[in-house]
């Protein structure tokens, strides 16, 4: 049943990316990206991250993407002058891509013992969570609240139209 | 139990992905999307090793990764905005004023 | 109460940041308060710690605070240490003491002047670098307060730098110094390289242990000396200190007279094992002071502007301070110069007050029966004038006697025969400046009368107060003849001076009352040369001038040594700079430094193109960056 999850997730996972990277609607791939960040939170589920996972859906693929989405609807993609040259830079990228993705795949194997499969026992209890969360990292917790209303308010000011034009 | 190393090379493959898709498209909205996605590939590999370690810090780090996430894309939105007011485009090769 | 003798430098410092600091919004009754509070505390700290030195039982380990490592490198170590032993006692005591009835003074003498603050900023910080110098336990701390107080002197010759006199002494000062200053730094060096370490108990330790050779050792004690010189004023280098008068009095009085000129002979005094084992070393010592004395004693025969024959006077008592610290009567050069402190200060800043009185007038000349008007800068002058002269009973007689008596015990007869000279020249010249002063005609310009007044208050407590010690001074250290253990001085100093000590007892009662005779008789014999030349027959000195006209134009015009260091060293100095800058300085300078920024700029042209403000590319790079970092990781 996990197997049938996991492969089930990854491919939509997979072909959500790659229905953002193809569609030429800002929409449809903001769209893909809740789709696939949706997969994503489904990953954490099975492993043993409930909370993550919720909070994965919900300000990831909620709160986050909804701002996605009312920026695209606020801007025109397609003014602009794109003049069409470099064809070469993003083949060239995604051909450096693919390398990286091999060197982190023998890093991986070079570096890890066999992960801990067997580890059986449940770790994501939310209670648990909640407590670290409020002892060892009380601080970073706390800065974590003014980065926030930092971020929101730097956000404001800078969006915002000035009053003489 | 599937094999945690499946779960690294998801993660793998979803940030090269990102990376890939960072490369293809030709504006700043989409651009912001794919490091997203390359975001939360590293979220993944931090919830897979928390698993594996049987540690619950690195869901902590997640947690702390995704509250700063959601600081960033308010901040980057709010930039892109600018920058579509100020050149009315949002395409990156119309953006270069850092041109030596 | 001793262990806080390490706060005595500090106070004085606390109060230079605070009046550097805010100087220019404080009121200037503040000002001055704190500025002779801060040296007084430091003053009541070394009386206490004075006290305590005394109350300690013979041969205990002399005191030393280290406060931390300062300089760590390689073998060389330099701690922010002090020490206080009885020298730097009585030093902390001249120092301190002096220094504050000088600030009390400088109240009065400063206060129209409209840099206030500056002036005793200047002045608190002179005296944390004086007493840096002397309470340093190592030679490279020392160092510090040395530079220190020859940067404090730079600023306040130069004082009234509106002045163009007065910013050319300074410069003056402050370059013949420099000269002093290598060798003193090569020396130095040298210590630290043969005995590995700049602490005073290590160098002697070492030179008992004979680990330096005695050649060496007249290396760095002649190399030492060079410093000395230059910050002593003795010959060579003493051409700053004339100069330096131009400097406001009190000025001239701390630290041209009392201390800072004196620092060489206590460093010649720190050092005396050195000294002592070179043996070469203090016969340089002694016969550059003997000469200095006599040289400088000639000059001031002649000079008529009052505080210039006291700036000779001061290198002439300088030089008599060597001679005892080069005969090996260390104890003796130190008395001398803590008599001479008090005395000479008091000359000065009497000097200060009859300018004062004057509006600012030096030239004797147009001085002359100013006793009646000047009631206690007379009296006060006239006690000062005894005290150098070396009249019996004051202070000035004990040490000068002192120190030739060692002199003439150590078989150093030409030393001392020198020295007799330079006493009765010393005599005649204090007693030409009463004279031409304070008795006589009056030459008073008619503007200058009408606002002769008596000093300030202010000015004239510290006088009398220099005055008194000018008298009393002397009796802690009286000659052997009056009694066996009367020489407390001596005592008092005996533990820091390693050998060259008691030579004084080798002489005969007999021998000791005659040579006390012969200074008595020339000291008196000056006076009265004085008194016939300048009061009873005053067309004597007309005629010598005119009968001896090149003598007296080579007195007065200094022997020509400033004319002839201008043509030798000054001259040659700027023309080899202004071939340096013309061939090195424009062409090869300036033109690396323009080639490099052309260079820089045609390769900024090329390597632009690299930006082309894509976000893509930049992107690019930073994933070959990753892949290559990576890539180099795995394999």
């Amino acid at each position: 049943m996990a197997y049938f999850l996991f492969f089930l997730l990854s491919v939509v996972c997979v072909a959500a990316v790659l229905g953002m990277i193809i569609s030429k609607n800002q929409a449809y791939s903001a769209l893909f990206v809740i789709l696939a960040f949706t997969c994503t939170g489904g990953f954490f589920a099975l492993l043993d991250a409930p909370f993550i996972a919720v909070i994965q859906i919900i300000i990831y693929a909620g709160a986050i993407m909804v701002l996605f989405i009312f920026v695209i609807m606020m801007v025109d993609v397609h003014k602009g002058i794109a003049p069409e040259k470099k064809k070469w830079t993003p083949v060239f990228a995604s051909g450096i891509a693919v390398v990286l993705l091999i060197e982190l795949i023998i890093a991986l194997k070079m570096a890890f013992n066999p992960l801990n499969t067997s580890s059986s026992q449940t770790i994501g209890n939310p209670s648990d969570l909640g407590h670290l969360l409020f002892t060892k990292y009380l601080y970073p917790f706390e800065i974590t609240s003014i980065l926030i209303i930092t971020a929101l308010v730097g956000a404001i000011i800078l969006v915002k139209k000035k009053e003489k034009e | 139990m599937i094999p945690l190393s499946y779960f690294i090379i998801l993660s793998l493959v979803l940030f090269v992905l990102g990376i890939i898709a960072f490369f293809i498209r030709k504006d700043l909205i989409t651009q912001f999307l794919s490091v997203e996605i390359m975001l939360n590939a590293a979220n993944l590999a931090f919830i897979t090793f928390s698993k594996s370690a049987s540690a619950l810090d690195g869901q902590i780090i997640v947690f702390f990764v995704i509250t700063v996430a959601a600081a960033e894309v308010a901040i980057g939105l709010a930039i892109i905005l600018l920058i579509y007011r100020q050149k009315k485009s949002i395409k990156t090769e119309d953006i270069k004023s850092m041109k030596g | 109460m001793t262990e806080i003798f390490w706060l005595i430098p500090f106070v004085p410092a606390i109060s230079t940041l605070i009046l550097a600091i805010f100087g220019s919004k404080l009121s200037r009754k503040y000002i001055s308060f704190q500025a002779c509070f801060a040296v007084f505390i430091s003053f009541a700290i070394s009386i206490i710690s004075l006290v305590g030195l005394m109350q300690m039982p013979q041969g205990s380990s002399p005191l030393v605070k280290n406060l931390f490592s300062w300089i760590q490198s390689g073998s060389f170590k330099a701690d922010l240490s002090f020490q206080f032993d009885p020298l730097t006692a009585v030093m902390c005591f001249v120092v301190t003491g002096v220094g504050l009835l000088i600030h009390i003074y400088s109240i009065g003498y400063m206060a129209e002047d409209k840099s206030y603050a500056r002036f005793f900023t200047l002045m608190n910080l002179f005296t944390f670098s004086m007493l840096i110098l002397v309470m340093a336990s190592n030679l490279v701390l020392m160092f510090v307060g040395w530079e220190g107080v020859g940067f404090c002197s730079y600023m306040l010759i130069g004082f009234w730098y509106e002045k163009h006199a007065a910013a050319n002494a300074g410069k003056k000062a402050f370059i013949v110094n420099r000269i002093g200053d290598a060798g003193f730094l090569l020396g130095i060096f040298f210590i630290l390289i043969h005995v590995g370490s700049g602490e005073f108990s290590v160098i002697n330790e070492a030179i008992a242990g004979g680990s330096i050779t005695q050649g060496i050792a007249t290396l760095i004690a002649l190399l030492l000396f060079v410093g000395a010189t230059g910050k002593s004023a003795q010959i060579p280098l003493y051409v700053w200190l004339p100069d330096a008068m131009e400097g406001p009095t009190p000025v001239s009085a701390l630290i041209h007279a009392a201390t800072m000129v004196t620092a060489g002979v206590y460093m010649v005094a720190r050092m005396n094992a050195l000294y002592t084992f070179s043996g070469t070393g203090a016969n340089v010592v002694a016969i550059i002071g003997a000469v200095t004395a006599i040289y400088a004693a000639t000059m001031a025969l002649v000079q008529n502007d009052i505080k210039r024959v006291l700036a000779y006077s001061t290198i002439s008592q300088i030089g008599y301070m060597f001679i005892g610290c080069g005969v090996g009567a260390y104890a003796a050069g130190i008395f001398h110069l803590y008599t001479h402190a008090f005395f000479k200060s008091l000359l000065f800043l009497a000097a200060g007050s009859v300018m004062h009185a004057l509006s600012g007038e030096l030239d004797m000349r147009k001085m002359g029966g100013l006793r009646k008007y000047l009631p206690i800068t007379y009296p006060v002058f006239l006690i000062g004038a005894i005290a150098i002269a070396g009249v019996p009973f004051l202070s000035g007689f004990f040490s000068k006697d002192a120190i030739l008596t060692s002199a003439y015990a150590q078989g150093q007869y030409g030393i001392w025969l020198l020295g007799i000279l330079g006493a009765i020249l010393t005599a005649f010249y204090m007693f030409r400046l009463i004279f031409l002063t304070f008795h006589g005609k009056e030459r008073l310009e008619p503007e200058a009368k009408a606002h002769l007044h008596e000093s300030p208050k202010a000015m004239t407590i510290p006088l009398v107060i220099l005055a008194f010690f000018s008298v009393v001074a002397g009796y802690i250290g009286m000659p052997v003849v009056l009694g066996k253990n009367v020489n407390w001085f001596n005592n008092f100093l005996a533990p820091v001076i390693q050998g060259g000590h008691g030579h004084e007892a080798h002489l005969s009662i007999g021998t000791e009352w005659l040579l006390i005779l012969i200074s008595v008789a020339v000291a008196l014999t000056g006076i009265y040369l004085a008194y016939v030349f300048y009061l009873k027959k005053p067309e004597i000195p007309k005629k010598l001038v005119s009968r001896f006209p090149f003598l007296y134009k080579l007195l007065y015009n200094k022997y020509y040594v400033d004319e002839i260091y201008n043509a030798t060293f000054v001259n040659s100095t700027i023309k080899g700079s202004k071939f340096v800058y013309k061939n090195f300085d424009l062409k090869i300078i300036d033109g690396a430094v323009n080639g490099s920024a052309s260079a820089t700029s045609f390769f900024g042209m090329i390597l632009s193109r690299l930006h082309t403000g894509l976000i893509k590319d930049y992107a690019l790079v930073f994933l070959l960056g990753a892949i290559i970092l990576i890539g180099y990781l795995i394999f």
